[in-house]
């Protein structure tokens, strides 16, 4: 199926939840149910619609964070605190409730393994979760092509995933991370932001032709996106998507 | 750079809803630099509607405004949009 | 297929006095900041509002010259298309009456144009008898550049696309020109008492 376009236009269908994980303090990982679900690829996002009793809507975009699997979808939200959306889904969502989403959406950004590698994944916060989805999919399908995650939160508490990319670290991954607020006593790595002598450091470098997706806030991506140039990696290798100034 | 700017992936539900092709891989030609790029890649700003700039000179390739049930769209900027069937 | 209900989504609006708010239209405290293109930042120096088209001589003011003519606050609600509204906003800025005075000119329409290719169409009816202002400050600061910042059009009583940001100047029209929105499924004329957001509507 690899490749092949979505047929249909897009409309809304419901999805139920069936599951919360607390990831951080501020981020919570949603799984939902969604009947018919024809699958995803990863990288690939949804678009969220919430509707309340006098009909006023909201809507937000939102990246899945699980590999494809049957009818379940998870995405990852990070809660802002005077936001319109997030909260909702993070405070007042419970297993059992009913939203109306709307995908799968993309195919620019998406990785899947006969794409190959190597793989250079950047990631701003919550900009991880379409990563994820891309490194969970890859060790599903057994991939040890050469994967570099440079992953930039504000401190230890707040990396998303933390656990799960210590376990999956090795065959071929190596996850990088930069603390850029607030670092655990003795850390040895990095504190800055993503800059191009970091980029350089963490590698592949541009002649090793890699794959490159970088995700995140607006500003966080098109920083990232210059350093990539600036280092010589061709425009058209780097895949890119913004959140907006949020990161929501 | 605009803090506020999207990509083209942030309207690809939109365009989704009308268009069975993918569209953030479809390739845009732009009708004032000449540059091609993917949709995805498109400079978003959303206004009273949706403008996509091109992400090299800034022109207008699209403009998009959605209604209930109606929607209008205007690749007027563009010299030419390539979908893969 | 109708929406499905969101069990206690509430959104982050206000309740609105009665009759106070256009049909369809939710208040919010924020100000939310739209914008088809990137902010522009035009200095000062540069900066001139110019009315030219259906005249005999175009008119033109540098920035010092259009802040030394006379001001108004001005306490207004406004209502964008994409359906917020804020109520009790406090602005300062030049009547076009004070911009237009002496001005002859045959023509019943204007398009506002403004830095980085916005236009928009209103008559000109609708920019005289204190209903339309070239404002400088809101709440009490200078406009910031992504409000509209250094000066942008207020129109108040239709919707806010209307209200042209980074505007610098306004072309006098004999006939109706629509606009950057207008041509694209925005309402030629945008009242929000009559919820004209759309063609047709």
């Amino acid at each position: 199926m690899e490749g092949t376009t979505v047929l249909g236009r897009l409309t809304w269908q419901p999805a139920d939840v069936i599951g919360m994980v607390a990831e951080t303090s501020r981020a919570k990982t949603i799984a939902f149910d969604v009947p018919g679900w024809a699958g995803h690829r990863a990288g690939q996002h949804v678009d969220v619609r919430l509707t309340a009793e006098d009909g006023y809507q909201a809507e937000r975009s939102y990246s899945i964070a699980s590999p494809p699997d049957g009818t379940r979808v998870e995405l990852t939200v990070v809660r802002i605190a005077d936001g319109e959306v997030s909260p909702y889904l993070t405070d007042d969502l419970q297993s059992g409730d009913r939203i109306e989403l709307r995908g799968p959406i993309g195919g620019y950004f998406v990785w899947e393994p006969p794409l190959g590698g190597p793989l250079l994944l950047i990631a701003g916060g919550s900009g991880v979760a379409p990563l994820m989805a891309m490194i969970r999919l890859r060790a599903a399908a057994g991939s040890d092509v050469n994967t570099r995650l440079l992953l930039s939160s504000r401190g230890w508490d707040d990396i998303i995933y933390r656990e799960e990319l210590e376990r999956l670290n090795g065959n071929g991954l190596t996850v990088v991370h930069t603390l850029t607020t607030s670092q655990p006593p003795g850390w040895q790595g990095y504190t800055r932001r993503v800059d191009a002598d970091m980029l350089a450091e963490v590698g592949p470098g541009p002649a090793e032709r890699p794959l490159v997706y970088v995700c995140g806030p607006t500003p966080f991506v098109e920083a990232a996106a210059e350093a990539l140039v600036h280092l010589g990696h061709v425009p058209g290798a780097v895949k890119t998507e913004r959140f907006g100034p949020t990161g929501s | 750079m605009d803090e506020l700017m999207l990509d083209g992936n942030a309207v690809a539900g939109m365009l989704g809803q009308v268009f069975t092709a993918e569209m953030t891989t479809a390739t845009m030609t732009c009708g004032n630099c000449g540059m091609a790029g993917a949709v995805g890649a498109m400079r978003v700003f959303r206004g009273a509607g949706i403008v996509m700039r091109c992400p090299h000179c800034d022109n207008v390739v699209a403009k998009i405004v959605e209604a209930d049930t109606r929607i209008w769209m205007n690749f007027g900027g563009m010299q030419a949009l390539e979908i893969t069937l | 297929m109708p929406p499905i209900i969101s069990r206690g989504f509430r959104g982050r609006r206000e309740d609105a006095p009665a009759g106070r708010v256009p049909p369809g239209q939710y208040v919010t405290r924020d100000f939310p900041v739209l914008s088809a293109g990137p902010t522009p930042h035009t200095q000062l120096e540069r900066w001139d509002f110019t009315i030219d088209g259906e005249v005999d001589e175009p008119r033109r003011w540098t920035w010092d010259e259009f802040r030394a003519l006379p001001a108004e606050d001005v306490t207004t609600d406004i209502h964008c298309v994409t359906k917020w509204s804020k109520l009790d906003t406090r602005w300062q800025g030049v009547r076009l009456d004070t911009l237009l005075q002496g001005i002859e000119t045959s023509a019943e329409y204007t398009v506002a144009y403004s830095d980085g290719g916005y236009t928009t169409n209103v008559p000109l009816g609708d920019l005289t008898g204190g209903k339309a202002w070239v404002a400088f400050s809101y709440d009490g600061e200078p406009l910031d550049p992504q409000h509209g910042g250094p000066a942008r059009m207020l129109v108040p009583h239709l919707y806010f696309w209307k209200s042209a940001k980074w505007v610098r100047g306004l072309r006098l029209t004999v006939a109706d020109e629509p606009g950057f929105w207008e041509v694209n499924g925005y309402h030629d004329y945008g009242d929000p008492w009559r919820e004209q957001r759309y063609w047709g509507d």
